[in-house]
């Protein structure tokens, strides 16, 4: 096993070799599969029993747990930030792929998370020097808080206006916590250090694989509900608002409350994510909070299929994962990201794993299919 | 008559009638307070009016850009602030070679020309690549698609500029006739402060003329009021929209070059903020109308300039001026809630986007 390591990981990441050796075993086995799927459309569809269903999500479960094990510390700091990153993403997917409310400026609530657990954790402010335990509902209280707070003022707000006025939002959090006004809370440029990491019994999680295991925890209960809600009444009510408010608030839905849940879930997995985040590093700096977090995670979803919970897993590992284990590309790899993103959205807009109802719609030629772009030249545009 | 409207008024509108109350207060006091303490001199002042002017009208030269295309195709051209990174970057490197011969210092004025032009032939060519891949295909697309495009389109260029040129700050060469200041009717302006706001006003007119007097302009507007009937009547509704990236990418070159000048550097990531503060502007003067943009743009570069002085400067807080990014998007939210129209557009922002 150390061997083919070290062959397929050189010491900053991917090897070139390895990268390419992947690529060929990916390709492959999406040619084959593909040739057995198509076989297999041929046959009628067998449902998954409950049992098998049961089954599968365990051998899943096994796989999460061991394979940082097996695959040592780089590869779990790479799980770490792909972990963080579908954190975000679920709480975006939320605001954005549930309730369809653009948000550019979720990379804030990331912060406010962060930085909330820094003031109440780290002694070299002496704010408080809380644990990190006791510090955790604090700060997702006060990123839900937030969350409410910027979404009064966005409740009448649709489409670009709600993507630029969020867009806003996420930069002033970051300004703010940059400027000398607010050095003595938020310690300016210089950042908050010394902050606290989680202890569970007597085990000080302050390793990449120990805190593995803790965002796995928070992914798993972010996803759980996450598909709970979309379930609920109150995720077929987003639902309806992303299809069409105005349906919406006819069909009886309050669209205030509706939109500041929507807000506030959001918030809430941003805070948590942004939490974790803090401890992991131990320090926090306002540029780690910039746009191309938001951008990133908007971009993750958009990548699995929007409104997709197991999109986001697949999103996050693409946009996240690759590039991490790709550093050795590292000068060029935003550049393909961003061609990545323009091609995606001419030929596949609806995502690489969308959720069933969103993969139908997308058949019927809606203009989600990608159709549009074979359009005659002279083509009319629709009136918005 | 009272009874109804107060019957309607929700719990929101009350909070944000507060918010609204509380921030002008906040602004009212402390503008009267850092007046009446008189920290800052006169001319102090003048020189922030004037450095907010000259940023101002660069804003407006790219917020142009904006609202043209909001104009013609109701989409927001994310990828703008690459188009007036390109432009610029571009011509620094004929900028230096002209530099070294000589001949920038020799025929400053043939010199400066020639590198606008090029600033803005290479923005126009970037924004018509940029529109044909990242746009057009996409006209019945769902309005976030786009969006992302813009997104991905803004990286790939980002980093092939950075990838092209390298990832270091490159300073513009410096030329003789632009240093020193002169005196308008007793204020002091630098010269290249009034080389930008003279130039930047000179395009807008000129713009502003376009649009208003010339054939294509006239069909620009028809098609910005619906786009069917302008086809109906004849009009070719792609090259329109072809001709209105080509104007905007244009503007964005010039306003480049201009920023090259005041700030005396470039770089790949140079862009961003300009774009963003751009685009505030135009969503200040209302999105989608030209003389907003140029009104917009004037009014954020001075409000920005000298707005984080007056208002906090009364506090003692230290360098009031490091909020001046976060004033500027304050005042964008505030806008848009209070006045999504802007000062002079239509109310778009609740329309059905």
């Amino acid at each position: 096993m150390a061997p083919l390591l070290e062959w397929v990981f050189s010491g900053k990441g991917l090897s070139v070799a390895g990268a390419l050796a992947i690529a060929v075993i990916v390709i492959a086995s999406e040619v084959l599969g593909n040739r057995r799927r198509t076989n297999a459309r041929n046959v009628t569809a067998v449902p998954i029993t409950p049992r098998q269903k049961q089954m599968r999500t365990g051998a899943l479960m096994a796989l999460l747990l061991i394979f940082p094990l097996l695959l040592g510390t780089y590869v779990s700091e790479v799980l770490d930030q792909v972990g963080l990153y579908i954190l975000m993403g679920l709480g975006l997917n939320v605001v954005v792929g549930f309730a369809g409310l653009l948000d550019l400026g979720y990379v804030g609530f990331f912060a406010i998370g962060a930085y909330a657990m820094g003031m109440l954790t780290s002694p070299e402010l002496g704010l408080a020097s809380l644990s990190w335990w006791t510090a955790l509902p604090i700060a997702v209280s006060i990123t839900i808080l937030a969350g409410i707070m910027l979404g009064v003022p966005v409740l009448n707000m649709r489409g670009d206006y709600l993507a630029i006025v969020t867009l806003g939002f996420g930069e002033i959090i970051r300004l703010l916590a940059l400027s000398d006004a607010l050095r003595p809370w938020t310690g300016g440029s210089q950042g908050i250090q010394l902050i606290a990491k989680p202890v569970v019994g007597t085990m000080v999680l302050d390793n990449q694989l120990k805190l593995y295991y803790l965002i796995l925890a928070g992914c798993l209960l972010a996803g759980f509900i996450s598909s709970r809600l979309r379930d609920s009444r109150l995720g077929r009510a987003w639902m309806a608002m992303r299809e069409d408010e105005d349906v919406a608030q006819a069909i009886g839905i309050n669209l205030v409350a509706t939109k500041l849940l929507a807000f506030s879930v959001g918030a809430a997995f941003g805070g948590l994510s942004g939490a974790i985040f803090a401890a992991k590093l131990g320090a926090i700096y306002p540029n780690s909070f910039g746009l191309l977090i938001s951008i990133n995670v908007l971009a993750l979803l958009i990548i699995g299929g929007m409104g997709s919970i197991r999109g986001v897993v697949v999103g996050a590992l693409v946009l996240v994962g690759l590039p991490e284990l790709l550093r050795e590309f590292a000068e060029f790899r935003l550049l393909v990201y961003g061609a990545l993103l323009v091609v995606m959205m001419l030929y596949r807009p609806q995502g690489l794993w969308p959720e069933d109802a969103r993969k139908l719609e997308a058949h019927e030629d809606d203009g989600l299919s990608g159709d549009s772009s074979a359009a005659p030249a002279g083509r009319i545009i629709e009136p918005a | 008559m009272l009874k109804t409207s107060l019957a309607r008024l929700t719990a929101t509108d009350v909070v944000m009638f507060a918010v609204g109350l509380a921030l002008s207060g906040i602004i009212v006091t402390g503008s009267v307070a850092t007046l009446s303490s008189g920290k800052y001199t006169l001319a102090q002042w003048q020189d922030l009016f004037i450095f907010g002017l000259a940023q101002g009208s660069i804003y407006a030269l790219i917020a142009l850009g904006y609202t043209l295309v909001y104009g013609v195709l109701r989409m927001i051209n994310f990828a703008h602030s690459e188009v007036f990174m390109s432009g610029p970057y571009t011509a620094y490197f004929f900028a230096r070679w002209m530099f070294n011969t000589g001949f920038l210092q020799a025929q400053p004025v043939a010199g400066l020309l020639i590198v606008s032009a090029i600033s803005m032939f290479t923005s126009m060519a970037i924004a018509l690549t940029v529109e044909r891949i990242a746009y057009r295909p996409l006209r019945n697309a769902p309005r976030l698609v786009p969006l992302i495009t813009a997104i991905g389109a803004s990286f790939f260029l980002q980093y092939t500029f950075r990838g092209l040129y390298g990832s270091g700050i490159d300073r513009y060469p410096e030329l003789a006739i632009l240093k020193g200041s002169i005196s308008v009717m007793g204020v002091r302006v630098l010269v290249t402060q009034a080389l930008v706001i003279v130039a930047a006003a000179l395009f807008m007119a000129g713009l502003y003329a376009f649009v208003m007097l010339s054939k294509t302009g006239k069909a620009m507007r028809a098609v910005s009021e619906d786009k069917q009937t302008a086809q109906l009547m004849g009009i070719d509704v792609d090259r329109i929209i072809t001709t209105t990236f080509a104007l905007g990418g244009a503007l964005a070159g010039a306003a480049g070059v201009l920023y090259a000048l005041i700030f005396g550097q470039v770089q790949f990531y140079m862009g961003f903020v300009p774009g963003i503060k751009a685009f505030t502007a135009a969503v200040l003067g209302g999105i989608g109308h030209v003389p907003g943009a140029m009104v917009g743009g004037l009014f954020l570069g001075v409000f920005e300039s000298g707005g984080p002085s007056l208002v906090f400067g009364w506090v003692g807080i230290p360098a009031p001026n490091q909020l001046k990014d976060a004033i500027a998007f304050t005042m964008l939210v505030f806008v848009l809630i209070f006045r999504p129209s802007g000062i002079l557009g239509e109310r778009l922002a609740t329309k059905k986007a």
